[in-house]
């Protein structure tokens, strides 16, 4: 094999993903800067206060502020801590809850590997997400974050039950695996009352709420209950690494927007298929949409009040796993015996 | 490159990427940050004494309940998986053997209800 066909069979594909790879992590990055600071902002708000304003023109620059104190913060490792196990769990955090970005389609096309399983994929990242939380309470060696990452961790568990059960119904209506042809099965005349939040309402409330819990977001942070458990697991961490959880917390909070706008809110389409909003590229449509369901998670936060955890495991398995459980007979039923399912 | 590869290497890629920018960020701080340790700063947080024995201990046994629960439903939407995507295809018998799988499971969710192994009070 000479040079020329291995550049333009290797080198040249290579690069290409390596180039889009970083374009799109970076843009992640910067958009989660900016979602940090929303989120303040909103909560700031709804208490009537202004939240973050003094770095830049109306705290524009604050997360990158925050960054740089992060990073010149003095690192701590507690002497009895596993001083591996303690290093790679914000690591592990971090690391899988970016690398489920790399199958989320932005619009048609737009995505760094457009594999045939997909939701599979997303679903075993968002699985995984949990031995980072357990890494980091173990390695600790330190009662508050043991306890906490044991909370956090059967929660995280129960949660995902009903997330499961939730994709299930959908994969059901548009069937497969694939994130595009998910969107592309909610295409249609009708625009945003064909996109599957309206047939499947009880499954995107379930959905949404199991996400709050599954990201341990409030009203279900109970892992960071302040009055009982200091900051949840990750009570003795310090600069970086516990940057690295809180952008692994966020990550993961914008794929639950994103598999929320895939699977319900139609991902790139435009709410009417007629002209003026078809002209709008898809990718705004879809960081529109994401937006909006941040806007959720953040009002969410901002307005209710934490959930005690006796109550937090009787909701998921006693009430979210029952509904979900029989929307699937429910929806299966439908699909059957009206003959609407995808051949 | 063969179409398995085309498929799945950039995700391979993708995470390699999303490694160095956080190996980047971990290590950053311990070459940059001024560091000077000493045994207090060093200690297990407590509230103002100095922990009394092991942080790794006994703990509830319904946290290892919940984890085998978790295994049972987890399983069960790994075998609905396949049978959602092809569902437009299985006919009768794809549809009722499965309203069969689901109705034993449910058996075994009402007797565990039933038991208590959801309480946590």
């Amino acid at each position: 094999m000479d040079f020329a066909s291995l550049w333009t069979n290797y080198i040249w594909p290579l690069g290409v993903i390596v180039v889009q790879s970083v374009v799109l992590l970076v843009a992640l990055l910067i958009f989660i800067a900016y979602i940090l600071l929303a989120d303040r902002k909103i909560w700031a708000a709804v208490q009537m206060r202004r939240g973050p304003n003094v770095v830049g023109p109306w705290g524009l620059l604050q997360s990158f502020a925050d960054l740089l104190k992060f990073v010149l913060k003095e690192p701590v490792i507690p002497s009895g801590a596993n001083k591996g196990v303690f290093l790679l769990a914000p690591l592990v955090t971090c690391v899988l809850a970016l690398s489920a970005w790399a199958v989320i389609p932005l619009t048609k096309g737009w995505s760094i590997a457009d594999i045939n399983v997909g939701v599979l994929y997303l679903f075993a990242i968002s699985s995984l997400m949990v031995y980072g939380v357990i890494m980091a309470g173990w390695a600790s060696n330190s009662k508050y974050p043991f306890l906490a990452a044991l909370r956090s961790a059967a929660q995280m568990v129960s949660y995902e039950v009903s997330i499961g059960f939730v994709i299930i119904t959908v994969l059901m209506c548009a069937g497969s695996l694939n994130l595009t042809k998910v969107v592309e099965a909610q295409n249609g005349p009708y625009g945003l009352f064909q996109w599957y939040w309206l047939p499947l309402l009880p499954m995107f409330v379930v959905f949404f709420v199991s996400a709050l819990a599954e990201t341990n977001r409030p009203p279900f942070d109970l892992v960071e209950a302040e009055s009982e458990l200091v900051a949840g697991f990750m009570v003795e961490y310090s600069s970086t690494p516990y940057l690295l959880f809180m952008l692994g917390e966020y990550v993961a909070i914008m794929t639950m927007c994103a598999l929320a706008t895939i699977m319900f809110l139609g991902g790139w389409l435009p709410p009417f298929p007629v002209v003026p909003f078809t002209w709008v590229p898809g990718v705004i449509w879809f960081v529109l949409k994401l937006s909006f369901m941040f806007f959720l998670f953040a009002m969410a936060k901002a307005i209710v009040p934490r959930y005690r955890y006796d109550q937090l495991m009787r909701l998921g398995w006693k009430v979210f796993l029952p509904i979900s459980l029989i929307m699937v007979v429910a929806v299966a039923s439908v699909l059957y015996f009206t003959g609407l399912a995808p051949q | 490159m063969d179409a398995l590869l085309q498929d799945y290497l950039p995700v391979v890629i993708f995470i390699g990427v999303a490694l160095f920018i956080g190996l980047a960020l971990l290590i950053s701080p311990f070459l940059l940050a001024f560091s000077k340790p000493d045994p207090e700063k060093l200690s297990a947080y407590e509230c103002g004494f100095n922990a009394f024995d092991d942080a790794r201990m006994k703990f509830d046994v319904r946290f290892y309940l919940v984890a085998i629960l978790f295994i049972i439903f987890d399983l069960e939407v790994a075998f609905l998986f396949p049978w959602a995507i092809t569902f437009g295809e299985l006919g009768a018998l794809g549809f009722w053997s499965m309203m069969v799988f689901l109705a034993v499971l449910t058996i075994g969710f009402i007797y565990e209800w039933r038991k208590g192994a959801l309480d946590w009070d």
